[in-house]
């Protein structure tokens, strides 16, 4: 029962765990200043519940969930509401979001904590406290983890519970973290998570390299059923459809979801926060975070939402000599960040400075020799080379045959590539550009509609125009320039009214008349 | 603080395409030596030449291109061409064959058609078959393996002089022979057999004498390549499989007038086109059950136009064909992706 | 010879009826390749091709009245792509009918509007919203960037704002592609 399924294609990675995983997770430092960005999450962001001035305290909503997928923001500390405005959010743009920022006040005075008995609850009563408390995937997406809770129309049953604990990428390490030190309460985590998906099996994948949270974690789990799987180390495991084939040699079909074959994932933090968060009553405010590289000390830090990452960096001792990129997320499949001055976010596993020497230089671009190391890495089991020729020429709808959007942008593809194509690179790019261009699309048949409807009103209006003017009687000759100069008449003066306001030049004398006439002539007449 | 911009993944393999064909250097060199021992120091003169020529012509176009010069040469692609094309030479090719083979395989089969990674064909087979064609004669002028009842041993002046000074002496000289798998072709035509065709003293343990030798160098340095990832091991084993096969069956119905599968693996550049020339993945298929398809078409078509085609040998005709059909197969060799239901 | 004449007509009328046949059974509803050009124009309805609206000019298209080049708000995407629905030869963009602009959506400027509602008659796709002597205001979700107001306005409140890249509309830039010479100057810059 306890044998694994290999996925195709991936790679050994080098790992470079050792460097954060020696000291325990430091509890983050308060910082003086927070700011809390309103989308930490995939969906909708989060409507500001506060205005600059206002008071608030740890643990209150600033930020409301807005529609189904969407989760709530809270304040990490008390303090004041210094600015609800936009600012540098960690992102590969570089551009800014919707933020609160909050002046910590340094008391760290929680709001009324109220814990409830999970099995007590109303299942959707439980998913919306979940979702009011901010409780969204921190393996580093960010979905909100109340949609994953409602299987209803997906499957009959679930069948396995998964729990991802592989955390594949190199450098990171907090899920290892986590799960040394918080093993009962992932586990605690668990419970809620099964009470209200009952699956069949619950099944913890960690990857071998990780003997001590495979040892804390079968400790935990001991007399609740939960099994702990080792999972072979070997980059990408912790990719929810692979480590589902890993588990249970089962795929989730192409554009479907992995409820359909009733499995469903969470990340161990995950689990952690939704203990805390039902059973404690404290919504989301902190993660742990992997501060790694070339720091002057490594380690785990569980750091509140909104610290600057400058300031987790500061608490490692700094950076070291050489750092050249700032990565947030792992090696692999993170993206660098333009500059320190960022908040972290749900969705911040790790945080690597790096200089040269961890990263293998960037080398020029040749052209593809198709050898096919690509498609033999890929665990998605795409043609990889097809897809780059296809998202260079920019012929999506080829791309698409290929099944562009079953690419996981594992980095695999190009990790390998002999002509270093930034493959990926090219796939977000094809997959962005079919999104815009379906917005596009949306926003054209939109606004064709609309034209379609103000033509049928002109159309409705006019004929009722005509209606009433046949029912009035003696038709009247040409009404049409007289009601057009009442209509003009208040124009002007309103035009007289308005101009002291704006430049007075004489180049800016009105539109000729006549046009404004014929036109309301033609639409009042 | 600023940081450098760059997208993931951070972490990229110690890998180039310069070492991929640097490793194809290093695995022809077995063969090559066997090859030099048997058939003295002019197959080393072709190869430098024919080095010279590639790095000449691909330095030219690529200036002519406007395409970074450091870069695109230190890719030794056209290197690998070079020997490719050298390799599959006669020993004492006059030196302007070599010139103008390499020359054409390097501007126009693959420059014209947009460079390393574009050319639809293997550019040193297209250099080849151009010169079989326009120069049947030069071509097919082999000398006789050294130790194969000829005891000569031309000096390196001597070779240089026939080269580049006229080949005129060498025929005189009663220096030259059929190639085994000639022999075979001309003598099947007569009517002999192949056990009595076999007694001929040019032929060795398996096949050719002194060619079966080269043939084992290749395996070698092949087997290498495949070792190291450098060549997928889908099309030598399709190759030779598929050549394999398709000689077993007629071997079987008629073994007096079909030579035996092994002599058919073992001879002629079976071995190195197997792991050297089909093994270009510029050209060919790319799918895994593709390269499969692609080289079992390699070596059924060997074994035809060995057998029933005009030529002794059938190398680079058939890995041209295959050249042409190979993004068909793709088309119809794609893996199953991830999630998809069945087939 | 006579055989050869009526096994020939014979043949001629079977096919005949097959033609009219097929004709009535496989009648093609409408006009679809007005529907196909449509739905490539970007529906901004601002009236540059010369045409009414969209529609109109996709029927003129259709009926080989008008060029397929006379779409600025459609750009250069447009006009390949309508080339490519129609089996002809991208052209350049007819500077007659304007220039391609980047994306662009009216903001009405509410110190100053005096609520004459001559932008709101004049606005293809309702997109303004206010009444008589109250201020107009633009739904900018709802706005083509047509320009149409602007005429109207009597006091020339109305000014054509470019849409910003925000976090939800940025994308990933096509790769610094298989330039080779990037490299060295980006190195140097580091």
């Amino acid at each position: 029962m306890n044998s694994l399924f290999p996925f195709h294609g991936g790679l050994k990675t080098v790992r470079h765990k050792a460097e954060s995983n020696q000291r325990p997770i430091a509890s983050g430092i308060l910082p003086k200043r927070l700011v809390v960005p309103l989308h930490q999450h995939i969906g909708a962001i989060a409507k500001p519940l506060v205005q600059p001035g206002d008071r608030v305290l740890k643990g209150q909503r600033i930020g409301q969930a807005d529609g189904y997928i969407s989760a709530a923001v809270h304040a990490p500390t008390s303090g004041v509401v210094t600015a609800v405005d936009q600012q540098a959010v960690p992102h590969p743009s570089g551009l800014t979001d919707l933020c609160v920022s909050i002046e910590a006040d340094g008391e760290n005075r929680w709001i009324e904590r109220e814990p409830v008995d999970y099995r007590r609850l109303h299942p959707s009563d439980l998913r919306n406290l979940a979702r009011s408390a901010g409780v969204v995937g921190l393996g580093g997406a960010g979905f909100p983890s109340a949609v994953k809770l409602n299987l209803s129309g997906h499957c009959e049953r679930l069948e396995q519970l998964i729990l991802n604990g592989a955390e594949c990428e190199p450098w990171m390490t907090c899920d290892d973290m986590i799960m040394r030190e918080r093993a009962d309460e992932i586990v605690a985590g668990i419970h809620i998570l099964a009470h209200l998906l009952e699956p069949r099996d619950v099944l913890i994948g960690i990857e071998d390299d990780k003997p001590e949270a495979i040892a804390a974690m079968t400790v935990a789990c001991a007399g609740t059923g939960y099994q702990v799987r080792p999972v072979p180390t070997h980059y990408p495991s912790g990719g929810v459809k692979q480590l589902t084939k890993l588990l249970t040699n089962k795929e989730a079909p192409l554009n479907g979801r992995s409820t359909d074959i009733g499995v469903q994932c969470f990340n161990v933090a995950t689990a952690y926060t939704l203990h805390r968060a039902i059973n404690f009553g404290e919504p989301v405010i902190s993660r742990i975070v992997t501060v790694t590289g070339r720091v002057a000390q490594p380690q785990n830090i569980d750091a509140l939402l909104g610290t600057a990452f400058a300031d987790l960096v500061a608490q490692c001792g700094g950076y070291r000599d050489r750092v050249e990129r700032l990565i947030m997320g792992g090696p692999m499949m993170g993206f660098a960040l333009h500059g320190d001055e960022v908040p972290v976010t749900k969705a911040t596993n790790c945080i690597l400075a790096a200089s040269a020497e961890e990263l293998a230089p960037e080398q020029p671009a040749m052209p593809c020799i198709r050898c096919g190391a690509c498609a033999e890495v890929c665990p998605a089991d795409l043609l990889p080379q097809q897809l780059y020729w296809h998202a260079r020429a920019r012929e999506f709808d080829k791309a698409q045959d290929y099944h562009l959007f079953s690419c996981i942008e594992c980095g695999c593809c190009s990790t390998v590539c002999p002509s270093h194509i930034p493959l990926v690179q090219f796939y977000r790019y094809a997959k962005n550009e079919i999104w815009a261009q379906e917005k596009e699309k949306q926003k054209a048949e939109l606004a064709r509609q609309r034209y379609q409807a103000r033509l049928e009103r002109l159309e409705r209006e006019q004929k009722e125009r005509e209606a009433k003017l046949r029912q009035k009687a003696p038709p009247r000759p040409a009404p049409v320039a007289e009601a057009s100069e009442a209509d003009q008449l208040p124009i002007e003066a309103a035009v007289a009214r308005a101009r002291p306001d704006r430049a007075t030049a004489p180049a800016d004398a009105p539109k000729p008349p006549v046009v404004v006439a014929a036109d309301s002539a033609g639409q009042d007449g | 603080m600023r940081f450098r911009i760059a997208t993931s993944p951070h972490i990229l393999r110690d890998t180039s395409v310069g070492q991929v064909m640097c490793r194809v250097l290093y695995a022809m060199t077995p063969g090559v030596v066997a090859l030099a021992w048997f058939f003295g120091w002019g197959v080393l003169v072709n190869l430098a030449l024919a080095t010279v020529v590639a790095l000449t012509a691909e330095t030219l176009v690529l200036v002519a291109r406007g395409k970074p010069l450091a870069l695109h040469l230190s890719d030794f692609s056209a290197v690998v061409t070079a020997w490719l094309l050298a390799a599959a030479l006669p020993s004492l090719a006059p030196w302007w064959l070599t010139v103008l083979g390499v020359a054409f395989a390097i501007v126009v089969a693959k420059h014209l058609y947009g460079g390393l990674g574009y050319n639809p064909f293997n550019p040193a087979m297209v250099g080849y078959v151009v010169l079989l064609i326009s120069f049947p004669r030069e071509m097919s002028t082999w000398l006789i393996p050294h130790g194969i009842g000829q005891a000569h041993a031309l000096s390196l002046p001597d070779t240089l002089e026939i080269i580049f000074g006229g080949a005129g002496r060498l025929v005189a000289d009663g220096l030259t022979g059929a190639t085994p798998l000639d022999l075979l072709r001309t003598q099947l035509g007569l009517g002999l057999t192949v056990t009595e065709i076999r007694n001929s003293p040019v032929f060795g343990i398996v096949s050719g004498g002194g060619w079966e030798w080269a043939a084992l160098g290749f395996l070698a340095g092949g087997l290498w390549l495949v070792y190291t990832r450098a060549a997928d091991w889908r099309i030598p084993a399709g190759m030779l499989g598929g050549l394999a096969t398709i000689a077993t069956v007629f071997y079987l119905v008629d073994p007096q007038h079909y030579a035996p599968p092994w002599f058919h693996v073992w001879s002629g550049a079976a071995i190195f086109g197997a792991f050297f020339i089909a093994t270009d993945p510029v050209t060919a298929s790319t799918t895994p059950r593709g390269r499969l398809i692609y080289g079992a078409g390699i070596g059924v078509l060997i074994y035809v136009i060995r057998t029933f085609g005009g030529y002794p040998d059938g190398v680079a005709f058939s890995v041209l064909l295959m050249n042409i059909v190979a993004p068909t197969i793709d088309l119809y060799t794609q893996p199953r992706v991830f999630g998809a239901r069945g087939g | 010879m006579g055989v050869a004449i009526v096994v020939l007509s014979v043949l001629a009328g079977v096919s005949g009826l097959l033609l009219g046949f097929a004709a009535v059974r496989f009648k093609v509803e409408g006009d679809p390749i007005v529907d196909k050009i449509d739905a490539i124009l970007p529906q901004t309805q601002c009236g540059q091709c010369g045409y009414a609206g969209c529609r109109p000019y996709a029927e003129a298209i259709a009926a080989g009245e008008a060029d397929i080049n006379q779409c600025p708000p459609g750009g250069e995407n447009g006009i390949v792509a309508l080339a490519e629905l129609l089996g002809r030869d991208p052209k350049p963009l007819n500077p007659d009918n304007g220039i391609e602009k980047p994306k662009r959506v009216a903001v009405i400027d509410e110190q100053n509007c005096i609520g004459c509602t001559l932008c709101i008659q004049a606005c293809p796709v309702d997109a303004i919203l206010g009444a008589a002597k109250h201020m107009h205001t633009v739904i900018d979700r709802e706005c083509t960037g047509c320009e149409l107001c602007l005429a109207p306005c009597p006091v020339d409140c109305i000014d054509m704002v470019p849409v910003g890249q925000t976090i939800t509309n940025w994308k990933w830039a096509y790769p610094s592609p298989v330039s080779e010479a990037r490299q060295p100057a980006d190195r140097a810059a580091a």
